[in-house]
């Protein structure tokens, strides 16, 4: 398990490889989970991320949110943590192993 | 181990008890993440012996208070901030931090720790044990919140996990009081320094969860079911819709109220005033000294006295939005209103509690990772409407606006004006906070992280000693500050004296003192009695209700009248607005500029803050009292 701890963004890639776009924290909906994988943030942030219970390996769940959506409400080792919109963007996750994103039965 | 003392072949007890006791601690820090009920612990041990520290001038960062062992002799507990990690990033971590290393000079070095966790979320809960136990302070490890362990179907083998992190280890429920005897044992007991099996490499986030997870395995450790509840309650007061007028509709319940069954409250305890002071009117002899008891102190500080139900009844309110878990609602659904002038969900906590006293609500700033972010919250929160704005608020009111329904019962005339005197604070507060975080403070975001706490029914004990916290608080204030300045006022009203005789009130030194301010504060409608009050109120806001009781109480003209149809005369409506007007922006608060003085190290930020606000001020009533003739 690679831990990304970066604060530079991603170099975009030459648009005639094919591009899959990164599955991050905002592209799953609510009741959706996923592994998350990587924490592209300064280091000191994404530390108190990982005390929280973000850690890479640890299955994430999308949980309610502020009306408009922003910021989301996460189910994460036992706990709820609200992230804004522009935090959960830097969360990368990977789909179980099923290849499509597992849902689990709304609250 | 009273029964079976003199029973010499008693081997079963597991507890063998040294002849004498053995040392005590003398200070003990308690220490846990946010939201383990650290400070319900706090309480249930030190009972109402505790120091009210949420007080300049006492200077204690952190609450402390003297828990009384059953053998007579006491402990001294230290409630730290909660944190997550021992490595600090915010001040409230620093302070944590600083306590248990002993490097702050003004708190001895704790003796032994007790380290609080939610049992319902042990896991992760754990991973602040390890850098806790390192330290080698003799530790108690208190898994908190047995009840909703068991309700929701989690359990533990305590034996193993003692055995895995060589601590004692107790499972409790501070909210209910269960098993707080085996806290008052460890207290006691003789203190070992804690022998963990392992520890994992404290820097590294992954391995410390690691570890703590093999603990918790250990320890046959099964997590509880999700809080069904919890759920329940968040798809309503999180629903797009619903949430948002729920949120509204418990603010305007919350002004309704504190209108409607405040009043009759407050005319009780006016009624005790009046009656008090008449019979002890009726047994001095005539003179200085009754005129300066009566019309001084009586009046005066009973003038302020009377406010004391309502205020109580808004920190109740506070209270039971905090303890139930709501104000984390609040946070999540007022953040993207925050991120509109530059701020973040984690200030709307402190700019809440600001509503109830700016004091405590500036103290809690310390959770705001991001420096300048802190500074700006400091600077706004004096703007949100304090409980002693609140006592001015509802006398000019009550003196100005007839009782009258607006939207039948739901809202009367007053409380729709009121709701507009803190719309108008609020929104200050929001203008400033956009103004800084453009210019001066202008800053790059830090992450919002916000956790939502379980749903759990506050409880009457711990409402009820935050009631008890705020009531000595508020009197001690009518008894010191209000205290003072009214007999300095009353001097002040009956100095220097003529032909043997206290002068008419407008000759005397403080008449003569609000004459000579009265140029500036003319145009604002307000005549020198006003000023008077004004100049007062630097030392406390409510403070002129005070002064105004003592002025008016010692004119011949108006000493019979009450405080409210004494205003009503000297006032213009277009006056009364501008009197409120001033009372929404001006900083009158010693405290207040002591705490931002204390928490933003230095006179800069207190200075402007006051030069700033008291300019919006005059600028504000002045406007008023021109466009309403």
């Amino acid at each position: 398990m690679q831990l990304s701890v970066n604060c530079d963004q991603p170099e975009p890639l030459p648009a005639t490889l094919p591009v899959t776009l990164p599955v991050t924290l905002v592209d799953l909906r609510r009741g959706d989970a996923a592994i998350l994988e990587g924490i592209d943030l300064p280091p000191d942030d994404a530390r108190r991320l990982m005390e929280l219970g973000f850690l890479p390996g640890t299955q994430i769940t999308a949980g309610r949110s502020a009306p408009g959506g922003d910021p989301r409400v996460f189910q994460v080792d036992g706990s709820e943590i609200a992230l804004r919109r522009e935090t959960a963007r830097r969360l990368t996750v990977h789909r179980k192993k099923t290849g499509r994103l597992e849902r689990t039965p709304r609250a | 181990m009273g029964a079976c003392g003199d029973c010499g072949s008693c081997n079963s007890a597991a507890v063998v008890a040294f002849p004498g006791s053995p040392a005590a601690p003398k200070t003990v820090a308690v220490i846990g993440p946010p939201n383990s009920g650290k400070t319900t612990l706090f309480n249930r041990l030190t009972g109402l012996r505790q120091k009210v520290a949420n007080f300049p001038g006492v200077t204690v960062e952190q609450h402390t208070g003297i828990a009384q062992l059953p053998d007579g002799r006491s402990v001294q507990l230290i409630d730290l901030p909660g944190v997550y990690s021992l490595s600090p990033r915010s001040e409230d971590e620093q302070v944590a931090f600083d306590v248990l290393t002993g490097r702050r000079a003004d708190t001895p070095k704790p003796e032994a720790v007790l380290l609080v966790l939610d049992s319902t979320n042990m896991a992760r809960h754990l991973m602040l044990a390890a850098p806790i136990l390192a330290l080698g302070l003799p530790t108690l490890v208190i898994l908190n919140m047995a009840d909703d362990l068991h309700s929701r179907g989690g359990r533990v083998d305590l034996d193993k996990l003692s055995a895995e992190l060589g601590a004692p280890v107790a499972l409790i429920s501070a909210r209910r009081g269960e098993g707080v005897d085996q806290v008052f044992d460890f207290l006691a007991g003789a203190m070992t320094t804690p022998s963990p099996r392992q520890l994992p490499v404290l820097l590294d986030v992954p391995k410390c969860r690691q570890w703590a997870g093999h603990v918790g395995s250990q320890a046959s450790y099964r997590a509880p079911a999700p809080p069904k509840w919890t759920r329940r309650l968040d798809a309503v007061f999180l629903h797009p819709v619903a949430g948002p007028l729920l949120f509204l509709g418990a603010v305007i319940a919350i002004f309704q109220t504190i209108f409607t069954v405040a009043d009759p409250s407050k005319d009780a305890v006016d009624w005790l005033v009046q009656h008090s002071g008449n019979w002890v009117a009726s047994v001095l002899p005539n003179g200085l000294f009754k005129s300066l008891l009566i019309d001084g102190v009586w009046t005066g500080v009973g003038s302020v006295v009377v406010f004391l139900p309502q205020v109580l009844l808004l920190f109740l309110f506070i209270g039971i939005l905090e303890d139930s878990g709501y104000l984390a609602r609040a946070a999540l659904i007022a953040d993207r209103t925050m991120a509109k002038v530059g701020l973040q969900g984690k200030s709307f906590i402190p700019l809440l509690s600001a509503y109830a006293c700016a004091v405590p609500a500036i103290m809690s700033t310390r959770t705001i990772e991001n420096k300048r972010d802190r500074i700006a919250t400091i600077l706004i929160a004096p703007f949100m409407t304090c409980s002693a704005r609140l006592q001015v608020y509802t006398l000019v009111i009550a003196a100005f606006i007839p009782r009258r329904p607006l939207l039948g019962w739901l809202l009367s005339v007053r409380a729709a004006a009121m709701l507009g005197l803190y719309l108008l604070g609020f929104l200050a507060a929001v203008v400033t906070a956009r103004l800084l975080k453009s210019s001066i403070l202008k800053s790059g975001r830090t992450p919002f992280l916000l956790e939502m706490p379980s749903y759990r029914w506050p409880t009457l004990g711990s409402l009820g000693l935050r009631l008890i916290d705020r009531s000595k608080v508020f009197l001690r204030r009518a008894g010191t500050i209000i205290l003072l300045v009214t007999v300095i006022l009353w001097i002040m009203c009956n100095v220097p004296f003529s032909h043997g005789k206290p002068p008419e009130i407008a000759d005397s030194l403080a008449g003569t003192i609000g004459r000579t301010i009265e140029p500036a504060i003319k145009p604002l409608g307000f005549n020198w009695k006003i000023g008077v009050g004004l100049i007062t109120a630097v030392a406390a806001r409510e403070t002129i209700i005070a002064t105004l009781g003592t002025i008016y109480g010692t004119d011949p003209e108006s000493n019979k009248m009450g405080l409210q149809a004494a205003l009503h005369r000297d006032l213009t409506p277009g006056g009364a607005v501008a009197l409120l007007i001033f009372f929404a922006f001006a900083m009158q608060c010693i405290s207040t500029i002591a705490v931002v003085r204390r928490e933003t190290g230095g006179w800069k930020w207190p200075i402007l803050q006051f030069t700033y606000m008291t300019v919006l001020a005059y600028v504000g009533a002045l406007a008023a009292a021109t466009l309403i003739r």
